[in-house]
């Protein structure tokens, strides 16, 4: 599976780097969970860490102060991704450890 | 969904696809299929660039194996969607659907080669605790799983725990058992691009 590093540096590299409607900066502190300020920054804790108590209204209040669809989009993916990318590179640097291959 | 931009955002072409979709299979477009083709050069592109490769590329899990292994991660995020989905898709693939549930249901008493019931019980801690340790994955190695084995269905858990965030968090509508069977069938057929 030699192509997935690629294709996962791609996604990264779109997501946080590329044109968006929400700012760079927004993107990085959704990805990273850390950093954002309120309400997104609740919602995308949310997303991160228990995705499946999302409710209608973490999404209605991300939109307040004139934040558009689009945005509260782009972080939601972005939070989703981030939180992905570090159980992944937590568990290969675990497999790296047992494997003897730091 | 939550967004409506996600259910009427798209382009006229993409709506005319989603048309040609409900009457193919008559049956609802799903909203994975929605969110994907939502500004498709931002999330659904650069996205199933990498599902595609985990779930259809080169590896020694079979595809059967890669969408239980997908079906389970959904299952230990709680995420109804993706768990129905990716089941239909496993069950198609292996041609059992007896093993798919025994699997979801008892993981531990399932039926199934120890490489993989290791690889499962070590993809559900990380999905769960969002971590493990080199002594969780000596434990699969011991197994029988290969290094490669791993790290392919490491890949697998990255995408289903992409992907069943997006669906929870969205909103995703869950169809009729019809509507994941026809989605199954496609995916099964054409993969993930």
């Amino acid at each position: 599976m030699s192509d997935i590093r690629q294709a996962r540096k791609a996604l990264a590299t779109r997501i946080l780097e590329g044109a968006g409607k929400a700012s760079p900066s927004e993107r990085r502190a959704a990805f990273n969970n850390s950093d954002l300020a309120e309400p997104v920054g609740s919602l995308a804790d949310k997303v991160a860490r228990h995705a499946c108590k999302v409710t209608d209204g973490d999404i209605t209040a991300a939109k307040v102060l004139g934040r558009s669809e689009d945005q509260v989009f782009e972080i939601v993916v972005c939070s989703a991704i981030g939180q992905a990318t570090r159980q992944y590179d937590t568990a290969l640097a675990a497999l790296e450890t047992a494997t003897g291959k730091e | 969904m939550r967004l409506r931009i996600l259910d009427n955002g798209h382009g006229f072409g993409t709506k005319a696809l989603f048309a040609l979709i409900r009457t193919a299979s008559r049956q609802p477009v799903l909203d994975v299929i929605k969110l994907v083709k939502y500004r498709s050069d931002f999330y659904g592109g650069p996205m199933s660039a990498v599902t595609q490769e985990a779930m259809r590329g080169p590896s020694a899990w079979s595809v059967g194996d890669r969408e239980l292994m997908a079906a389970f991660v959904a299952r230990s995020n709680n995420c109804e969607f993706c768990t129905k989905a990716h089941t239909a898709v496993a069950q198609g693939a292996y041609g059992d659907g007896q093993k798919v549930s025994a699997v979801l249901s008892d993981l531990e008493s399932a039926s199934i080669e120890e490489p993989l019931r290791a690889t499962l019980l070590m993809l559900g801690k990380l999905t769960r605790e969002h971590t493990v340790d080199a002594d969780d994955i000596r434990a699969v190695l011991a197994a029988g799983a290969s290094r490669q084995q791993i790290e392919d269905a490491l890949a697998v858990c990255f995408s289903f725990n992409v992907i069943s965030r997006l669906a929870d968090a969205f909103g995703f509508l869950v169809p009729a058992p019809e509507a994941f069977e026809a989605g199954a069938k496609y995916l099964l057929a054409r993969g993930y691009r």
